[in-house]
């Protein structure tokens, strides 16, 4: 299981929970399993065609997917998954 | 070099300095430019005189005018210099998390302040501050986060000053707000050489400050295209006050709490080059943090988290 950490925004979709566990290789099964697990988030992170939602950022080890493989960046037990929304940035 | 006529033309032409003590990797070069060297302290006047004579040029400004604008502080204060200057009244809509000497700075110039939520963060503060512009005709927004003039000025000016003293730069790094910096910066450098990459740093927010009530709420800035950067890194504010703190150790540098991020992300970078040169943006001075104790409470006190500091 490779912990991701859920924003407060989302939280209500997996009981309340900060982190929750889930299985993949990549990123994207990651996130599928996920949203198997909880399935209040799925219309909160993917868009209907199976995409990353606009306004959801995920993160591996820091690093925004986006800029790596995205969906098939690969993930182990070890790597620390991090989702969070789109906020503007201090300016 | 003549005198500056106004303190406007003093804006810019910021020192550019190789930090080799701080850098965990001699076979790279890492330089950080130091933005903290501008008038009030911080990048955000280069923005500041462009966004507020791009008002004046396209004849959005007229005698009852009045020029708001959300910030989380350093773009206010470079706006009520630039405004104090050519006579417009400034209202900025600020998160009401920000460290003190922001809201001190902001008075002495004679800014109004409306405070938005802390817990929503910029997003709240770009909010309000679009609501209220509907409120009055008075009102006119430069707004940062969508008006193109913010990456002109780096552009025009951060850029070129980058090439001139260091053409052989082949990493930019700098930390994502309105993602002017990294947009105009990141541009005029792959315009002197297609292979410069760029990477934008970006803070972990606190649990205190992530108060979004949905993902609608969420905001990418009009100015920012995701694909015009070559990665995006989440620092935490520990991990920033601890490189920031080295920083001053090793280099004397004093610098604000998102120059420990960037720092952060250009070492990361450095740690993975075999050679090459990197400039690092840091986009204030430590003065505005004082207040705080950034140099000696604990970086993992979570209170930390619940501050603005970017």
């Amino acid at each position: 299981m490779t912990s991701v950490r859920i924003p407060p925004v989302l939280r209500e979709h997996v009981d309340g929970q900060k982190e929750v566990g889930a299985m993949g290789e990549t990123v994207g099964e990651l996130i599928r399993d996920l949203v198997a697990r909880h399935p209040g988030l799925g219309e909160q992170l993917l868009t209907p065609d199976g995409g990353l939602h606009r306004f959801v950022n995920v993160y591996v080890n820091g690093q925004d997917v986006r800029y790596l493989q995205e969906f098939e960046t690969p993930v182990t037990e070890r790597d620390a998954v991090i989702i969070l929304p789109a906020m503007a940035g201090g300016a | 070099m003549s005198p500056s006529s106004t303190l406007l033309d003093a804006i810019g032409q910021t020192p550019l300095v190789e930090i080799a003590r701080f850098n965990p990797n001699p076979a790279v070069r890492l330089l950080v430019k130091l933005e903290g060297a501008n008038p009030t302290g911080s990048v955000k006047d280069r923005i500041a005189r462009y966004l507020v004579e791009d008002l004046e040029r396209r004849g959005r400004l007229g005698a009852d005018s009045m020029i708001i604008e959300p910030t989380s502080g350093n773009t206010g204060i470079s706006l009520a210099m630039v405004c104090r200057l050519k006579g417009w009244p400034l209202t900025v809509v600020m998160p009401s998390n920000v460290t003190r000497e922001r809201r001190q700075m902001l008075g002495i110039y004679g800014a109004r302040i409306i405070e938005s939520p802390a817990e929503k963060g910029s997003n709240g503060a770009v909010a309000m501050a679009r609501e209220l512009l509907a409120t009055d005709p008075r009102y006119v927004m430069p707004d940062q986060y969508a008006n193109p003039s913010n990456p002109q000025a780096h552009y025009e000016t951060t850029g070129p000053e980058i090439i001139a003293e260091c053409p052989e730069i082949d990493v930019f790094v700098a930390g994502l707000g309105t993602g002017g910096t990294l947009m105009g910066v990141g541009r005029r450098l792959r315009e002197h050489n297609p292979s410069v990459r760029v990477y934008a740093a970006e803070p972990m927010p606190g649990e205190m400050v992530q108060g979004l009530r949905s993902l609608e709420e969420g905001f990418v800035p009009e100015i920012f295209d995701p694909s015009a950067i070559d990665g995006r890194f989440l620092v935490t504010t520990a991990e920033s006050i601890e490189a920031l703190r080295r920083l001053t150790a090793t280099e004397g540098i004093f610098a604000g709490v998102s120059a420990g991020g960037v720092l952060v992300v250009a070492s990361q970078i450095a740690s993975q080059m075999e050679s090459g040169t990197i400039v690092a943006l840091l986009a204030d001075g430590g003065w505005k943090y004082l207040s705080e104790d950034i140099w000696s409470r604990d970086p993992d006190d979570e209170a930390l988290e619940a501050l603005n500091l970017w």
